[in-house]
This record gives C-alpha cells, structure tokens and sequence, in this order.
C-alpha cells in the first residue's frame, strides 16, 4: 500500500471519543424516559423506570470514563484509511439502497426481495468485481430464484414480493 | 446411574434416518457458515432459526429442528479452523489462536497433519464437554429448582460481572457495551407493569428490540464490511488430506494428553461461566505456551499450539449450553440464539425442563456425541471442498452473504424495519470491534435484559426494597460473593500477583 491511500480518515481516538459521546447520549436518554416513568420504589414495589434508570447511569458512568481514557490515552493510530473507507463505503451504500429496493421507501413501491436481491448481486458483480455479463447473469438470476425455492417452496416462508411475482401469478 | 439411562433414551430419540439426516445436513451447512466469512454460528444459526419454526410445530419435531441448529453449531466450530490454517485468516474469533500455529505448518507443507490436529482436538474437547453436560447438567438443574427470583438474580449478576472481569476489552467499555444491550432490551414493554418504555410514541418500538435481529447485523454485517476493509486476497495452501496423514496425526496426537486436558478443563469452566469458547482458545493457547517443553516453539508450526486453542474452543463451545438448558442461561452468543429458539418453539428452558420434556433434552443431549462424531468424519472428508468454496472471490461471497443476512433479519418477525435495523447494528458492530467494545456482553444483555430486571424486581418485591436480600442465605450470598469476585477479578489479579510476586 503506497503513502497516499494508508492516509487516515479518522483516528482511533476521534472515534472512541465519538462512540463514547453517542453513548454517553444513549444514556442520558434512557434516564430521562426512566424519571418519566418513575424511578422510585411506588405503591406495588419498584416503577417501571425503576431498573432503566440505573442501566442509564451505568451506561453513562462508563462512557464518561472511556471519554477520559480516549482523551489521555492520546492514540494516534489510524481508525480507518481512506483507501480501507472507501471500500466499506463501497458496498455499504448499496446494501442501504439494496434495502431499500426490497420494501420500498416511504410512497415509493418495492421491488420484493427476489428482483432486488438479482439487482444488487448483478450491480455488485458488475462494478467491484469487474465480471462479464454472462457470469454475473448467473450468479444473479441463479441464487434467487435458489432462495425462492428453498423459502417459498420447500419451508413455505413467504419473503416481501414485488410487481414481477404479480405480474407472474406468484405472489 | 439414571443419566446412562436417560442418556440411552436420549439416543433412541435422536437416532431416527431423520435425525440423522437433518445432523449431516446441519454440520455440512455449519462448516459452509464457518468458512464463509462474515456468516458465524450466532448468526448462521440465528439466519436459520426461522426455517425451523414449521418443523417444530410437529410432534417431536422441537427435537429435530434442536438437532439441526446446534449441529450447525458444531460444523461452525469445525469450519473455523479450516480458513485458519489454510489462508491464516480466522473464520470465526474463536479459531484466531488456532492461525498461530496452524498456518506456519501449512506453510511447511504440514497443512493435512495441522487439520487434522485441529479436527480432532476440537472432537475430544467437544466429547469431554458432553460427558460434563451428561452427568453435571441433571445435578445442577435440579439444584436449581430451589432458585427463587433473587437467586436468579445473582446468577444473571455473576454472568455479566465474569464478562467484565474475564474479557480482554477495558472492563469500561465491557460495562458500557453491556449496559447498551440492556437499554435496548428495556424498550417496548414493561413485561411488569405494562407501561411503554422509550418507545417514544413509535409503533414500530412498541415490541422492542429482537435480538436475533442485532445478531445478525452486529456479527454479520459488521463483520463483512471489516473483512472488505482488510481487503481480502484469499491466497490459501493446499489442504490435501488422506487416511495416511490421519493416521500419522493420530499417532502422534496422544503425546499432548496433559494438553488436551489443560484445555478441556480451561474450555468446559468457560464455557459455563460465560467467558465463551474466544477467550477459551487463548488461554489454552497461552497456558500451553507455559506449561509445555515445546512451549519456545510455539508460533513456529508446532502440532500443541493448534491441539492446544481448539480443544478449548470447542470444549467452551459445547459447555455453554449447560447453563442454557438448566438455567435457561446462555454462556454464548450462539448458545444465547439456541435459547431463542427453544422460546419461540413454546419450550421454557429452566431446570422444569429436564423433567417436563426429557425427550427434548435426553435426545438433544445424544444428539451431541452423534453429531460431534458426524463432524469429525465430515470435516476429515470434505475440506477439499470447503478449501474450494474460500477460492471463490469475495465479490461474488459478499453480495450474496448480505442477501442471506437481509433474507434471515427478515424472517424473524416479517418486518422490514427488522432489515434497516440490521444495518444500523452492523454499523455498530464494525465500530464496536474496531475499538475493542466487545458484542457478546451486548447480545447477551439484550437476550437477558427483560428476565434479569424481572427477577430483581421480584426479589426486591419480596424484601420490600432491601438490597440485602442478594445476601440473605448462603446459597444467594455465595453466588452473589462470587459475582463480585469476578466484578474485580482484575484487581484482584493485579493485589495477588504482587503479593506472590515479591
């Protein structure tokens, strides 16, 4: 690996103390939902925020205490590079729009999860891994029409279906 | 001897051309998952747990689809050594020690004797391991029918203490990796009161999180964006293995008794205790390093280093399902996915089982020593084949374990907010790994979580309040003493080591 693509994207310190604030944030969270529902010992025993309401402080004694180690620790190291980044970018983004595809995003109808599962295996074929046409129409035709017959047909577990099964009576 | 004869009943229920069946089938699928990466046993099975959900609905068909999942288990343990000493990359965390040795003897040329090292080792660790689960598991449920809420309770408390003082992780980051999990299992309903907890007016928070759900994101997802991160070249050695090698090993294989022993006692305690078989395998490793003449070799392709990490691996592996079945209690990730299984089949795992359903428990039981038995000849005759399936490149693998993944989040409840969820979690285990938060405490809080707060409350309910009732009685207080030992095992470590050490 050259220089230029090990250049970091973020350290191993920002992100710990990224992580520890979100947490951090998490738990303030639970503690104010706890209070709302009563944290106190009521008239039938311990309230329903009884028990959160300690799990919120734990949860944010503990990231206190990570935010301090991050912050005196003073690692430098690399979290993620770039180069290593914007490989996890590279799939991550179309497995989102992948889910997406299946259910639908808000109005917008889906696809099911066959035709979207042959999209994304086909896309991904295509452009990471720079196959021809007629590999990638296997591998993407054959492993879900693979999984429709193993979930529909054989343990009969119906997965989200699109307009393609209507229009082909199998929904 | 009742168990021998339980143990016979066990096997006349689980020794059906079915069974057997669905055990090959299982253990074939669980090394695949093993292999693959980014697919492991808590997810692999967790991904699986949905196709059973009609076989169980038949008579006695809780058994059949228990057979099925926990030999997916065992093929997961088998599998990870293979991507181990062939490609040096871990398939799964627990067969990270096993690359220490396993891949320098590959690199010699010795890949067939390491496998089958490995193989074997994984086997006695597995069988030792059962023998336990046969005779200690009836005890201990019966003991455990005399647990009340607060004992419960301090048995919930001694699991997650030994998790912050036995993982390698800044017991910080344990506890809040822990608490994480716990907030996650609180929303939804108050299994108490009925009241909504941080639901935030959400319908779709209303039944609160799934742990399988979290599984399959946290190990699935996080682990393949990792994986894609390292960026793969998959340059393995050739894995040849033939009945002259396996005999060879064999012979070789009895001079590292005290080894196998040493690793089958560290791998059965942590197994129970719910250290799980990852760490297992490094303290196998390392006790071995130690105690062994060879111990300057290791690192260097010596056959202990891999008979060492596996025989513990598996051991743990196996002896986490002790505490699942009397205690209802899961000492892994995927023992923990088990347990959700047996839940949502309509089975109450708890010490009532051993006597409600002991066709359930007697033939899961059988079920192990036939499928370890299974795995072992399975492994030993097909890693060509396995070798071949890691030879296929990643851009075809991925995609296709991340339909997998988003088919098995799907499944769980019909939801496709379950699907978007997953990746928020797979987010969150790829960060989490990377800075050293570690995810069984967190799955294992989210499974808990409801039943652990139940049984506080409970206790708490019949003292009126008094947190002295975690030490009313020897029985409670000695677990609870326990807990605490394990709370501050690291300190403690730490005032002992210096006091002896001078």
């Amino acid at each position: 690996m050259d220089e230029a693509s090990d250049k970091p994207a973020a350290s191993v310190r920002a992100a710990d103390l990224w992580t520890a604030v979100i947490l951090f944030v998490i738990g303030c969270i639970v503690i104010k939902d706890s209070l709302r529902l009563g944290a106190k010992w009521g008239d039938s025993g311990p309230e329903s925020g009884y028990f959160p309401f300690y799990i919120g402080m734990l949860l944010c004694a503990s990231s206190v205490a990570n935010f301090l180690l991050a912050w005196f620790k003073r690692r430098h190291e690399t979290f993620v590079s770039k180069e290593s980044f914007k490989g996890v970018v590279s799939v991550f983004v179309p497995t989102v729009v992948y889910v997406g595809l299946i259910g639908g995003v808000g109005p917008v109808p889906g696809l099911g999860i066959y035709v979207a599962s042959a999209v994304f295996i086909a896309c991904f074929m295509r452009l990471l891994g720079k196959y021809g046409w007629g590999t990638t129409a296997g591998v993407a035709l054959g492993v879900p029409l693979a999984f429709f017959l193993l979930f529909e047909k054989w343990f009969r577990v119906p997965l989200p279906k699109g307009p393609l099964e209507a229009l082909l009576g199998l929904a | 001897m009742a168990e021998i004869q339980a143990l016979f009943h066990g096997f006349s229920v689980a020794f059906t051309p079915f069974n057997l069946a669905l055990m090959m089938a299982g253990i074939l699928m669980g090394v695949l998952i093993g292999v693959l990466p980014g697919l492991g046993g808590a997810n692999g099975v967790a991904i699986l747990l949905p196709l059973t959900f009609a076989m169980a609905n038949q008579p006695g068909g809780a058994t059949s689809a228990i057979i099925l999942l926990s030999c997916i288990y065992w093929g997961a343990l088998f599998g990870g050594a293979i991507t181990s000493i062939l490609f040096n990359i871990p398939g799964e965390p627990w067969s990270v020690a096993t690359t220490f040795d396993g891949y320098p003897m590959a690199q010699q040329g010795r890949a067939g004797e390491a496998l089958t090292a490995a193989f074997t080792s994984s086997f006695v660790g597995a069988f030792i391991a059962v023998l336990m689960i046969t005779f200690l598991a009836p005890l201990v449920a019966k003991f455990a029918l005399r647990f009340g809420p607060r004992e419960y309770f301090a048995v919930y408390l001694l699991t997650f203490c030994s998790f912050i003082g036995m993982t390698k992780s800044p017991p910080s980051k344990t506890l809040a990796a822990m608490m994480l999990g716990f907030a996650l299992a609180a929303v939804g309903q108050d299994s108490m009161t009925g009241a909504l907890r941080m639901t935030f007016d959400q319908v779709v928070l209303f039944k609160g999180f799934d742990f399988l759900i979290a599984v399959i994101g946290l190990f699935g997802i996080g682990e393949i964006l990792i994986t894609l991160e390292e960026g793969l070249a998959f340059k393995g050695m050739q894995g040849k293995i033939n009945m002259k090698v396996v005999m060879q090993t064999w012979k070789q294989l009895p001079k590292y008794w005290k080894t196998s022993i040493r690793s089958s006692v560290i791998g059965c305690w942590m197994g129970i205790t719910p250290g799980g078989a990852t760490p297992a395998s490094f303290m196998g490793y390392g006790v071995a390093k130690r105690m062994s003449p060879n111990g300057a070799n290791f690192g260097k392709g010596e056959m202990e280093g891999v008979v060492a990490p596996e025989t513990a691996a598996h051991a743990a592996g196996t002896s986490a399902l002790l505490p699942m079945l009397t205690l209802g209690i899961p000492g892994s990730p995927t023992a923990a996915v088990l347990l959700g299984g047996l839940l949502i089949w309509g089975l109450q795992p708890g010490p009532l089982l051993f006597q409600e359903k002991p066709d359930f428990v007697w033939g899961l039981i059988a079920s192990m020593y036939l499928g370890n038995i299974a795995g072992l000849i399975v492994v030993l005759t097909t890693v060509p084949l396995f070798a071949a399936v890691l030879r296929i490149p990643f851009s075809i693998v991925a995609p296709v374990i991340l339909v997998i993944c988003a088919i098995g989040a799907y499944t769980v409840h019909n939801s496709m907010f379950d699907v978007w969820m997953m990746l928020v979690f797979g987010v969150v285990g790829y960060v989490f790994k990377k800075l050293d938060y570690p995810l069984a405490p967190l799955v294992l809080a989210i499974v808990l979580g409801d039943r652990a707060e139940e049984s506080f409350r409970q206790a708490l309910l019949g003292s009126g309040g008094n947190l002295a009732t975690f030490f009313d009685n020897a029985l409670v207080g000695s677990i609870t003493a326990l807990a605490l030992a394990m709370l501050f095992w690291g300190p403690i470590k730490l005032v002992f080591s210096r006091l002896t050490g001078r």
